[in-house]
């Protein structure tokens, strides 16, 4: 470590953690906006640095700003953050001068990184690529140039666990700590005791974020009250839904917090160890959190005798080997066991007997990451947001077709109107709404009357969906709602862990039942409409069984996608039972073909490449489809150079 | 298999619970599991190949089979999804006449759906080794599998 590091170090734990009134001296003022970076002697560009960027090309954007710094000869650093939580930007990247404010641009690409810098160095913004720039006071600000809480994505939001994310280096703990982490545990093992930590939690109406909402304090009170010489408490990091990514970039982006959340909660519950468990694909996730624990450590945060208070506390991280059943605590214990991820039936609850035969507690990233707020601030602040039974904000992500998908924290009681059309500005290229998929496979469909349902664990649950994991995948009028459901059960028909019969069996009827539905029959007589009405019946008796008697949450949540489709959107399973059509044209094969004769000029390519042979003709003339043997794939279609085939 | 035996050599003091971080790194270091790392592996653990066999299939990060020279990472998750990438996974199945999880006989291409990689602004996205698209579409796939062909001769 240099120098400064050291110095930095010993100011930090020995003087700052410990400061818990916030009053501080001059100098020491000045270190702190030194290591925050509001202070600076030189010019100082971010990069986000997530898998959003990274894939839309951040890296070679880092070796393009350090090449530029390196050949003008500019004293300038360059720093990677987190993300803002506008995935769709990305990649975003900030420069800060001396005495002027903080701006943003978005979307640079390596074309215009060189104008961009060129322009705000010599005092030309590329108005352009600006996203906008950060509030300050005491900073010199642009013209012309909007306030990043102006806009209104930032605007209708509330970040409070989000609030360092894009802003602060990841790879940090010395900003962090800057920026007033570790005080909440600092303060936690100090002054409290488990109990009344437990107490607190209990008091602030935490509930748990990772989907059905069970109380946290509720749950960290069993646990303590086990007698037990080991506990664990475990941090499901294991997101590996489909359509959420609020884990990855909130753990991208601010690790160090999730680190703080656990040592407290560990702590809570008079656990020594901890495991973090995270799939194994988050592999970015996954450095910064090695990364962090290793800083901890070597601060003294974690590791032996923590900060000379006698706690001694071990974070292991676990890479999960995808399984979406290991979302399922009593799944991911087995899991970190070395077993196959199969659930167990419960109770016994795992606060009572969980990892190793142990009192564990499972807790969700974002539950976590809530605690250090609720130490810091007080459970009567944090209960004094949001909703009656659901308190405190949400984190979603959302993503589909909005015109700005991202990370989103609302407050709990916003509507779902005012999430999709004011934070993401509404559905992309004005099209119609259709529906928003809440929840990912566990969770379900909702169509445009319940926009004005809010965002609450009991208020979502009324509507036959559920918070689940949160992700919200918007669909428009391209998109057909009985493929979306389609996609969930092969999702969960492949994911079910093949214990318990009603699950391992019923999320395959499930599906080839839908499957059935969204194409065209094969031998079609008049009984295959009545047939088809028949299998929908069946969806709903499976998924009634589902509910009752499946072992875990996979199982009995997983016709939540079915059952609510069929309620709010049942004239979409009509139209493609009765009238076999799919407005959308996403089902395919339900559509037929027929071949203008005018346009076929008899070039039997149709007929060669077709693969039920349904297509019939002589060469040089008009070509014709056998409706009986057509199973409607659209090869023809694609094939025919002269547009003679038309679908219908 | 010198190789596993290095890995193994990290774990002095194994214990069931290191079973599935062993298969990982035998993963990261061969690419896949072949059959003799897992009888090792039983072996070493004293668990029954079948047993160790079993549990890798059960999750859907072990492979049994190299990646081809071009490995293709098609995201599935439920954005991509929306944005109709299952046009360009049928596609990609006609083009290279392999189903997903399969290698061409030449071995230059294999291909697999994940779930979400988190790049939901800029879906489809597919990635080829650590190469990433965005945005793609039938006639950007065909392009882009065009150009690693014209590679290869």
């Amino acid at each position: 470590m240099s120098e400064k590091g050291n110095m930095y170090k010993a100011f930090l734990t020995e003087k700052y953690l410990n400061n818990l009134n916030g009053a501080l001296e001059k100098e020491d003022k000045e270190i702190v906006s030194e290591i925050k970076r509001e202070k600076i002697r030189k010019p100082i560009i971010t990069i986000g640095s997530n898998s959003p960027s990274n894939i839309a090309g951040a890296i070679g954007l880092e070796v393009s700003i350090k090449e530029y710094i390196r050949e003008r000869e500019i004293e300038a650093e360059l720093v990677e953050v987190g993300s803002l939580g506008m995935i769709a930007l990305e990649p975003i990247i900030s420069i800060q001068l001396p005495g002027k404010t903080k701006l943003f641009f978005k979307n640079v690409a390596s074309e215009n990184i060189i104008s961009i810098l060129d322009g705000t160095f010599n005092n030309y913004i590329n108005e352009e690529s600006v996203l906008g720039q950060i509030r300050n006071e005491m900073l010199e600000s642009y013209e012309r140039i909007p306030y990043l809480d102006e806009l209104s994505y930032f605007q209708n939001q509330q970040r409070l666990v989000l609030k360092n994310c894009g802003f602060i280096d990841p790879n940090s703990i010395e900003e962090y700590l800057a920026h007033g982490g570790y005080k909440s545990f600092f303060k936690t093992i100090y002054k409290n005791t488990p109990e009344e930590i437990c107490e607190i939690i209990e008091q602030s109406k935490l509930r748990g974020r990772g989907g059905d909402g069970y109380p946290t304090g509720k749950k960290w009170k069993i646990a303590l009250e086990t007698v037990s010489e080991q506990k664990y408490l475990i941090c499901n990091a294991g997101e590996s839904d489909p359509g959420a990514f609020m884990e990855r970039l909130l753990i991208e982006s601010d690790p160090h917090k999730v680190i703080e959340g656990i040592a407290i909660s560990a702590y809570a519950i008079s656990a020594q160890k901890a495991y973090i468990y995270i799939e194994s694909e988050y592999s970015l996730a996954f450095e910064r959190l090695k990364n962090a624990i290793k800083q901890a450590k070597d601060y003294g945060i974690l590791g032996h005798n923590i900060l000379k208070s006698g706690y001694n506390l071990d974070i292991i991280v676990r890479k999960g080997a995808g399984a979406y059943v290991c979302g399922e605590e009593t799944a991911l214990i087995s899991s970190i066991e070395g077993e196959r991820g199969r659930p167990r039936s419960k109770p016994p609850y795992p606060a009572i007997k969980g990892l190793f035969g142990k009192p564990t507690v499972v807790n969700n990233v974002e539950t976590l990451v809530n605690v250090p707020l609720i130490i810091e601030k007080g459970a009567e602040w944090f209960s004094s947001i949001g909703t009656e039974e659901s308190k405190g904000t949400k984190v979603f992500s959302i993503s589909g077709k909005v015109e700005n998908p991202g990370l989103v924290e609302v407050e709990m009681g916003t509507k779902l109107r005012d999430i999709i059309y004011r934070v993401s500005g509404g559905i992309a290229n004005s099209k119609k709404f259709k529906a928003v998929h809440i929840g990912g496979p566990s969770g379900g469909c909702l169509s445009e009357e319940h926009l004005d349902t809010i965002i609450d664990y009991d208020a979502v649950l009324l509507t036959g969906t559920s918070l689940g994991s949160a992700g919200m995948v918007v669909l428009d009028e391209d998109n057909c709602v009985l493929d979306n459901v389609k996609y969930y059960m092969d999702f969960l028909q492949k994911e079910s862990c093949g214990i318990c019969i009603p699950c391992r069996e019923g999320t395959r009827r499930m599906h080839e039942i839908l499957e059935n539905i969204t194409k065209k029959p094969k031998d079609d007589n008049g009984n295959t409409t009545l047939q088809r009405f028949k299998g929908v019946m069946q969806l709903e008796n499976i998924a009634e069984v589902l509910k009752d008697t499946s072992l875990c949450g996979l199982g009995r949540k997983a016709s939540n996608p079915v059952l609510s489709t069929l309620k709010w959107f049942r004239n979409e399973y009509e139209e493609h039972i009765f009238e076999r059509n799919c407005e959308a044209g996403v089902c395919q094969e339900l559509r037929t073909f027929e071949i203008n004769v005018e346009d076929c000029i008899g070039c039997t390519i149709c007929a060669k490449k077709c693969p039920s042979d349904a297509i019939f003709g002589t060469p040089q003339n008009a070509h014709f489809i056998v409706q009986d043997k057509c199973i409607g794939c659209g090869i023809c279609f694609d094939a025919c150079k002269f547009s003679a085939i038309i679908s219908k | 298999m010198l190789e596993v035996e290095k890995i193994l050599e990290n774990y002095p003091f194994v214990q069931r619970d290191d079973l599935i971080p062993i298969l990982q790194d035998i993963q990261d270091k061969i690419g896949f599991l072949t059959e003799d790392a897992i009888v090792q592996v039983g072996k070493y653990l004293n668990i029954p190949t079948s047993k160790v066999y079993g549990l890798a299939t059960f999750y859907n990060q072990f492979r049994f089979e190299a990646e081809g020279k071009y490995h293709i990472r098609i995201c599935n998750g439920a954005s991509c999804h929306s944005n109709a990438n299952s046009l360009i996974l049928k596609e990609l199945q006609k083009k290279l006449g392999i189903k997903s999880g399969e290698i061409t006989k030449d071995g230059i291409f294999s291909f697999e759906e994940t779930t979400c990689m988190g790049a939901c602004g800029f879906g489809p996205v597919l990635a080829i080794n650590n190469k990433y698209y965005t945005k793609v579409d039938v006639k950007k796939l065909n392009e882009i599998i065009k150009f690693y062909i014209n590679l290869e001769e």
